[in-house]
């Protein structure tokens, strides 16, 4: 009965209400425009909203969050430009649909599968997340260092190009997140005497630097890209559509979950993996893949919206982020005084129930304004790169000002900037380095109680790690994505394997 | 862009700063503690950057291999005269911001940015930075409650002349 209270609270307050409403709103837009990403949006966003009610910040941030997974679908469909990642898959399938001047049919069909997958996500969430986090109490600090590196080489591998790039970035990314006054002994490291470093390197003015700038400045290289307009007839979808593919949205949101929910990956590696298995499961569509076959629709977009749901869980019970957007999302959680990990939901239930109510509106939202004014949205998404860039660098700046109002966190954010920039241009991937300012403390502290825990000693450590089943199968993950990384496994057994399939 | 097989200009040279930064940040690390225990505060961040240190010098023998990318120039593919002036325009902003105050540093980043980038008549532009510094302003200064540098123009004061005229 609690739960229900918690649950509905976002949905009687009228302020929280309205704030749900507006941050979907927002949410659709950014994740539409291309050079906009959710991930910009929420890490600006903390640094306006860290002196409101937490309520009231989570409120517009998760709405945003929704929104914006969802909002993505819009220019893939339209423009063949995915506003988002995780709308990449979505444009394979869906702008040719709007060549066949079915943009219409083709967005209503995406919102509404959209809607469904972000549905099955939360209900694995609530569902799920109590039992996880009674299962996160037995953990060892061993198996959270564990799960802080098997976050960041999951996103290191995954987020395309070469998993030493990925390595580097996380590396860098736990780097950052040790700078300043060991929080253990009060030694100072890396702060080369200065007592302004004694706090370290702001989170936040690093997400806004990566995000912000970084990208701005990258889409500066297209500038020039000539937006194509699509007629836009009917919305509303088919319903005999929508029975017809009711158990393959079911199917890839359940994908949607497990994939969101795995440390590491988030909605653009479950929308491609889900299209992968439209494709496969798909014997005889009417319309082949990639000339505009609504499976290949539908599958992405209720996957990367079941994603979001997924991601929370590991967020929320264990502290550790899915992807950057959870990354972001537990900076804004720290900022606001909680704690995620497997203590808020027995200590703070309301704040977990609270954003599966949250999550559950939003995505409300998300089915009406993704079904309605679709006019002024063209309009909008035509908005000229050449006025929003600028106006995402003063909000940058402005951001990174705002959250201490010191010029020092300026210059943080610029020289991340411009890092950003070079690291985007020589493909690093730039997640696995917010990613790992998030978790280095986690990661840190939870390595040396671990080893003070054997003594200091390191053969003890991996001689126990054998004797927990997790712990096993957490270190065998890490040593797997390593493998799969080296040419024996690139070179001589996968390709066996893969001959063998065909 | 050019297929991921090819090397950028520059991209080696970045790669070779990666491997010089790891090596400092590692003997940097190291000056905190050094081997005495594999639980001090040194401990992690040496094993950050010696992580740092191996990657970087993979990735620069790896870009050493992959051929050149042919016909691409450093200042016209990698940093564009237009990245880099928008890059020292932002430094400008904020050198000023602190000191000349967030409206007029403001302004003129959105005016100049938005001339350079946009190219329309001065007056468009000047109507277009105006109207987003008025809502950038309402939204962010007034409604989220953010504080913003003053420096030189008496903020304090207009809005209370403006209040003014409303009672």
């Amino acid at each position: 009965m609690d739960a229900l209270s918690y649950f509905a609270t976002s949905w009687v307050s009228p302020e929280l209400f309205g704030l749900t409403a507006l941050g979907t709103f927002l949410g659709i837009y950014i994740g539409a425009i291309p050079g906009l990403s959710v991930t910009m949006a929420v890490s600006i966003l903390i640094s306006f909203t860290f002196s409101w009610d937490v309520n009231n910040a989570l409120c517009l941030m998760v709405g945003v969050y929704m929104g914006g997974v969802y909002g993505g679908s819009r220019t893939a469909i339209l423009l063949n430009i995915p506003g988002a990642p995780s709308a990449i898959a979505t444009a394979m399938d869906g702008y040719p649909l709007a060549q066949k001047g079915l943009a219409g049919e083709a967005i209503g069909l995406s919102t509404v599968m959209s809607v469904i997958g972000g549905f099955v996500g939360i209900i694995v969430l609530a569902l799920a997340a109590p039992t996880v986090s009674k299962f996160a109490i037995t953990f060892q600090p061993r198996d959270y260092m564990m799960l802080g590196i098997l976050g960041i080489t999951l996103v290191g591998s995954l987020s395309g190009g070469s998993l030493a790039k990925g390595i580097f970035a996380g590396a860098l990314g736990l780097l950052v997140g040790t700078v300043g006054l060991d929080p253990m002994t009060a030694q100072e490291r890396f702060t080369f005497g200065d007592v302004d470093l004694w706090n370290g390197i702001n989170p936040v003015a690093v997400m806004i630097g990566m995000f912000g700038v970084g990208e701005a400045l990258h889409q500066l290289h297209y500038m020039d890209k000539m937006v194509v307009k699509q007629k836009i007839n009917r919305i509303l979808p088919k319903l005999s559509d929508l029975k017809k593919y009711l158990p393959l949205s079911l199917q890839s949101s359940l994908l949607g979950v497990i994939i969101g929910a795995l440390p590491g990956t988030g909605g653009d590696i479950a929308a491609l993996m889900a299209y992968d298995h439209a494709k496969r499961i798909t014997k005889n569509p009417k319309v082949p893949f990639g000339e505009g076959a609504k499976e290949g629709l539908i599958a992405p977009e209720s996957a990367n919206n079941a994603a979001v749901g997924g991601a929370y869980i590991p967020m929320l019970t264990l502290g550790i982020p899915g992807d950057a957007v959870t990354a972001v999302f537990i900076g804004a959680l720290f900022i606001h005084g909680l704690n995620p990990g497997p203590l808020l939901l027995t200590e703070q239930p309301h704040m977990f129930w609270f954003t599966v109510g949250n999550l559950t509106l939003s995505n409300i939202f998300v089915l009406i304004f993704g079904l309605t004014g679709i006019k002024i949205f063209s309009k909008i998404v035509e908005c000229p790169k050449g006025i929003l860039i600028p106006i995402i660098f003063l909000l940058s700046i402005v951001g990174a000002y705002a959250i201490n109002n010191s010029i020092v966190d300026i210059w943080w954010m610029l020289a991340f900037g411009i890092l950003g920039y070079f690291m985007r241009l020589y493909r690093f991937p730039v997640g696995p380095v917010i990613l790992g300012v998030i978790l280095s403390s986690l990661t840190d502290q939870n390595w040396r109680r671990a080893i003070l825990s054997e003594r200091g000693d390191l053969g003890p450590f991996f001689a126990h790690i054998f004797t927990s089943p997790l712990s096993t199968v957490l270190f065998l993950a890490i040593v797997w994505i390593f493998f799969t990384q080296t040419p024996i496994w690139t070179k001589m057994v996968k390709p066996r394997l893969f001959r063998k399939k065909s | 862009m050019s297929s991921p097989s090819l090397r950028k200009p520059g991209e080696l040279i970045f790669a070779l700063l990666l491997v010089i930064f790891s090596v400092f940040v590692f003997w940097q690390a190291y000056k905190i503690a050094g081997l005495s225990s594999m639980s001090s505060a040194g401990a992690f961040p040496m094993a950050a950057s010696f992580a740092m240190l191996l990657s970087s010098c993979f990735i620069f023998v790896k870009t050493l291999k992959t051929p050149k990318a042919e016909g691409m120039r450093f200042f016209y593919h990698c940093l564009p005269p237009v990245v880099a002036i928008i890059m020292a325009i932002i430094l400008i902003y904020a050198v000023l911001l602190d000191s000349v105050g967030f409206t007029l540093t403001s302004f003129a980043f959105l005016f100049i940015c938005i001339q350079i980038l946009h190219r329309r008549s001065p007056f468009y532009t000047f109507a277009l930075s105006l109207i987003t510094l008025i809502v950038v302003y309402i939204v962010f200064r007034l409604i989220f409650q953010v504080v913003l540098p003053e420096g030189i123009v008496p903020e304090d004061r207009i809005i209370a002349v403006i209040k003014s005229l409303w009672s």
